[in-house]
């Protein structure tokens, strides 16, 4: 293996292509493809982005045989439900799998449940058994704040913190983890936890979308799923969501995709309704404005889950 | 005559070769991996080549994608029996063949004394051979 090793590196006067190196990771791709398919989150983008210049440059280094220590990846991402934290890790992993970091770059999502036990002595081998998975990839915790739980002392949960705090030191190299979670949750998570809080070096914040975001997600997803809105349709579409944003339980992009799928009920049904039985392609993929009229954001000013005691 | 002169235990794949590196040991259990196959960590101190059944250090790993989780495995067997035998074995569950597909040692004592030839008088003049290992005269636990 060390013969390999001498092969790749370069003398010290030589030059390396920058360029070269940055267009055969086809890390611009990834980018590209997350500046495409992720609206906003600009915050979240440049991070990324930084990362993906921090690695390549290391990479770099290590033709010239600069060692460094591998950098530590682990992240943190807070914000609130729907601003496409989950989305975010699992691009994650891809873009380290390009640019070399991990190795096979597959996503684990786990709660609390899947990594603390019931019992003494159950929650360390259920801990390691998810960590075993996960290496060579990304280990996503979600609601990370349940891991710990101040109010009662002999809970489990800060077992599992002690096992996570010692493998995201001693195999930095096998896998990345990334805490999720509600900010000021987290924020006094890692208050209570401060050998977590140094272990993560990134901490991203996902910022709320903007209507005009929402409706470019809405968009983006229709499209996906071979809809589009009429012109009216956005335009009532862009009015539901000023009037859903105020209300109680919006959950971002979360809330769109619900939004959606019921507008498109509406439309399956107004399409049955109507006496007219041979329908074009254009009937089949539209949503109209009646079909997002038809929510009860506009007619009781609650939403639809709400009234169904959900 | 010596049939096996560094009496060396050679039991399941790669026995005749010199003890695996770690990388090597990793590059197989990615192999096994790739084929879907639940990789597993045994150990034993009675190598008797008909004892089928090791000791299993934790449960089989399940849904793994890379090695490194299993060789982290390896090694804390290896801490925990510094001079027992250690194999690899990886399962293939699919349907029709569930059975080992792979074995491999990953690590031996230091000294292996080796095995015996026993013969047994029994009716007439009739001699029944069976094979005794050295190290089995000790009790368990001290016989490496």
């Amino acid at each position: 293996m060390s013969d390999i090793k001498n092969s790749d590196t370069v003398a010290d006067d030589a030059k390396v292509d920058l360029e070269a190196e940055f267009n055969a990771s086809n890390i611009q791709e990834v980018l590209d493809k997350l500046d495409r398919e992720l609206i906003g989150l600009k915050p979240v983008k440049t991070r990324i982005r930084e990362i993906a210049a921090l690695l390549l440059v290391d990479r770099l280094r290590k033709k010239f045989e600069l060692t460094s220590d591998t950098p530590t990846l682990h992240m943190c991402f807070t914000g609130n439900p729907g601003t496409g934290k989950t989305t975010v890790a699992m691009r994650m992993g891809e873009i380290l799998k390009r640019l070399g970091y991990v190795r096979e770059g597959h996503l684990v999502t786990v709660t609390r449940d899947d990594l603390v036990g019931q019992y003494i002595g159950h929650t360390a081998p259920k801990t390691k058994e998810v960590i075993k998975k996960a290496m060579g990839g990304v280990l996503f915790i979600d609601e990370a704040y349940y891991l710990y739980k101040p109010e009662n002392e002999r809970d489990y949960g800060a077992e599992s913190i002690e096992i996570l705090l010692q493998i995201m030191e001693n195999n930095r190299d096998d896998l990345v983890v990334i805490l999720a979670g509600y900010k000021d949750k987290m924020e006094r998570f890692f208050q209570s936890n401060p050998g977590m809080r140094s272990r993560v070096a990134h901490h991203i914040d996902f910022p709320d979308y903007s209507a005009a975001e929402l409706l470019s997600i809405a968009k983006l997803t229709l499209a996906k799923q071979n809809y589009r809105f009429s012109e009216a349709g956005e335009k009532a579409f862009a009015d539901y969501l000023v009037l859903r944003m105020k209300l109680p339980h919006f959950a971002n992009a979360r809330s769109v995709r619900n939004a959606l799928d019921r507008a498109r009920l509406r439309q399956a049904n107004r399409l049955f309704a109507d006496a007219k039985k041979k329908l074009s392609k254009i009937d089949l993929i539209t949503l109209e404005a009646e079909d997002v009229l038809a929510s009860r954001v506009f007619t009781e000013g609650r939403t639809d889950a709400d009234a169904n005691g959900a | 005559m010596m049939t096996n002169p560094g009496n060396r235990v050679t039991q399941g794949q790669f026995s005749f070769l010199p003890d695996l590196t770690d990388e090597q040991i990793s590059a197989q259990i990615k192999y096994a991996l790739k084929n879907g196959w639940a990789v597993s960590v045994e150990y034993t101190d009675d190598p008797h080549p008909r004892n089928t059944y090791w000791e299993m250090f934790g449960n089989p790993m399940f849904d793994l994608k890379d090695p490194a989780g299993i060789l982290l495995e390896i090694n804390n067997c290896r801490k925990t029996f510094p001079s027992h035998y250690i194999r690899v074995t990886a399962f293939n569950s699919t349907r029709g063949v569930e059975s080992p597909t792979m074995s491999y040692i990953v690590n031996r004592p230091k000294k292996e004394p080796g095995f015996g030839l026993v013969r047994q008088e029994c009716d007439g003049r009739s001699i029944r051979y069976s094979v005794h290992s050295y190290a089995t005269d000790k009790s368990e636990g001290e016989r490496y």
